[in-house]
């Protein structure tokens, strides 16, 4: 298949595996160096690294998901995430750079759904064995406005 | 139309009595009334207080500004090209506009008002008005109008190492006496002698009254209860030993906790003859480990400053906490990351990492965020009930034990001599 259509199978399972809640199969989205970075578009802009969430390590990321599941205090909630096709900015042997827009819906307990984050995934690929593998995400949300926590991954 | 036979009720203005209790009661009211809210601005955001405005390396050379707000009160924080930093409204003196719509800026020679071009110069003095001597001797401003009549309200600004506040009073102590040696010293221990660099930006908005954020933040008490992280991954060391400041005032205080070398030495044999209870470890431990930047053990400290401020040092993870009211039920809690300029790539990688337990995703502040909701859902129509604040006694005082409301108390003390209340 195509680098396009290995990308978008990729993201839809990611994103399906958060909005399913299936957080322990998170990490495994993620491949090599596993790279995984939540931050603002003005930060992003800025330069400044410091993000939301910070995650170099398969490791790291795994144990995201162990607080969120024993540690962490939050009110019950989903997501729902929508994304738009993603534009391959580069293409060098395996390794493909896209940016993909999202829109995440945050619904909770009590049914109120609202628009929780829009912005776009800076992803990087390398394909291999027919499968797009996910080596490193940044995610940069639109505002740096954050209602009440964030706790699910985007 | 018959005129109400009844003679009119006069609207009773006064705040209601305080219960009784001293410090170790607080009516759920003040967290719900437009009353409360409305004399919070007048009394504490524009009262005798410093606010911080931002850090001075935000804005290092002339012509570089920030915007932010004391209170509801939009301000403009500008470093002139003397060198110097000024804080002024931002609202324009002719009909109230907004006169900098801008987050930050670089480079600017003077601030002009959209609306009708009303220009201010970068220390906030009126310095131009659009068609001031009207067109071909027709309109334009009346003879005895004065510019530097008309000047958006100036803040005294101070400086604390590199902290930037600003006041709207010219009542304020000067800053080091309204801080004191206990709190100046701790400020320092964390940003003094280096270059702080920024490194991240967010905002958490929190659904509730901005009291209720504060009341957490000096709260030492629910840090164990609330905050599992480091409690179900075995973080936490018995060989810890902390204490609480409260100052003279009440309205600032430190919470610290360090490593009791002692202790230390005994946790380590004890390590050796028992096995871990918990079946949860962290994956990646490199979160945690950090490096002694301040050679004194200390691994945390939360410094808060009356009465919307504070200084955050839990290991590396360096940050400031700007407090805004944005509505009775609503607050903004501006983070702001720091590093030092002489960081090496691993110490700020370091940093990068420890940021995940801070902030709007934060291992142990995440809860933070919501807790507060919590409150303000739960006193819901109990606005004649009462908290009870009674851990640790009735007085609002340093405390060896954190075990302790003592700087919640010291908050409502301090709260209560600015309202008048």
């Amino acid at each position: 298949m195509d680098a396009f259509r290995l990308i978008v199978q990729a993201q839809s399972d990611y994103i399906r595996c958060i909005d399913d809640d299936r957080l322990e199969e998170w990490p495994d989205h993620f491949h090599g160096p596993c790279k995984y970075i939540v931050t603002s578009a003005a930060n992003y802009r800025e330069g400044l690294e410091a993000g939301l969430i910070f995650a170099n390590s398969r490791g790291m990321l795994q144990d995201r998901v162990s607080a969120l599941r024993e540690a962490n205090i939050y009110e019950r909630q989903s997501y729902r995430h929508i994304l738009g096709q993603p534009a391959i900015l580069s293409q060098q042997g395996a390794e493909v750079r896209t940016e993909t827009p999202f829109i995440v819906a945050r619904i909770l307990q009590d049914g109120d759904t609202d628009l929780f984050a829009t912005g776009r995934y800076l992803d990087l690929y390398r394909l291999e064995d027919d499968k797009a593998k996910l080596e490193e995400r940044i995610v940069v949300c639109d505002s740096s406005r954050i209602d009440t926590l964030l706790a699910l991954p985007l | 139309m018959e005129a109400s036979a009844a003679p009119p009720r006069s609207r009773d203005t006064s705040p209601k009595a305080w219960p009784a209790g001293g410090l170790t009661r607080v009516p759920y009211r003040v967290f719900q009334k437009d009353e409360t809210y409305e004399r919070e601005q007048a009394r504490i955001f524009q009262g005798p207080l410093w606010h911080y405005l931002c850090m001075e390396i935000e804005i290092p050379a002339g012509g570089d500004f920030r915007t932010t707000k004391v209170g509801e009160t939009p301000v403009v924080v500008s470093r002139d090209y003397d060198g110097e930093i000024y804080a002024f409204e931002n609202r324009c003196a002719h009909r109230g506009a907004l006169i900098c719509l801008d987050t930050h800026g670089k480079g600017r020679k003077d601030f002009s008002c959209v609306y009708h071009a009303w220009t201010y110069d970068t220390k906030g003095n009126l310095i131009g008005v659009a068609f001031k001597d009207g067109v071909k001797g027709k309109g334009g401003m009346p003879e005895t109008f004065r510019m530097q009549d008309h000047n958006p309200r100036k803040l005294r600004v101070a400086s604390v190492n590199g902290l930037v506040f600003g006041s709207f009073s010219e009542e304020v102590p000067p800053i080091e006496e309204y801080l004191g040696e206990e709190i100046l010293t701790r400020i320092d221990r964390v940003l003094g002698r280096r270059k702080p660099v920024v490194i991240g930006r967010y905002t958490q908005v929190l659904p509730n009254n901005w009291k209720l954020y504060m009341e957490n933040v000096k709260d030492s008490y629910h840090a164990s209860i609330l905050h599992l992280f480091f409690t179900t991954f075995e973080l936490n060391r018995l060989s810890q030993k902390g204490a609480i400041i409260v100052d003279a005032s009440g309205g600032h205080h430190v919470s610290y906790s360090a490593i009791d070398r002692e202790a230390a030495k005994s946790e380590e044999y004890a390590k050796q003859q028992l096995r871990s209870e918990s079946e949860y470890k962290l994956a990646d431990p490199s979160l945690l480990q950090g490096f002694d930047e301040y050679d004194d053990g200390v691994t945390l400290q939360i410094l808060s400053v009356f009465p919307t401020f504070v200084l955050q040092q839990i290991q590396n993870a360096i940050a400031v906490r700007q407090i805004v009211p944005r509505a009775v039920e609503s607050t903004d809690l501006n983070w702001t990351y720091i590093g030092f300029a002489d960081d090496t790539p691993e110490q700020r990688l370091v940093r990068l990492k420890q940021a995940n337990l801070v902030g709007p995703a934060g291992y142990i502040s995440m809860e933070d965020g919501c807790v507060g909701g919590f409150v303000q859902r739960g006193i819901a129509g109990a606005e004649d009930e009462e908290a009870v604040l009674e851990m640790g006694g009735a007085l609002a005082e340093s405390s060896e034990s954190r075990v302790t409301e003592a700087s919640v108390r010291g908050f409502w003390k301090a709260y209560r001599a600015h309202m008048g209340l």
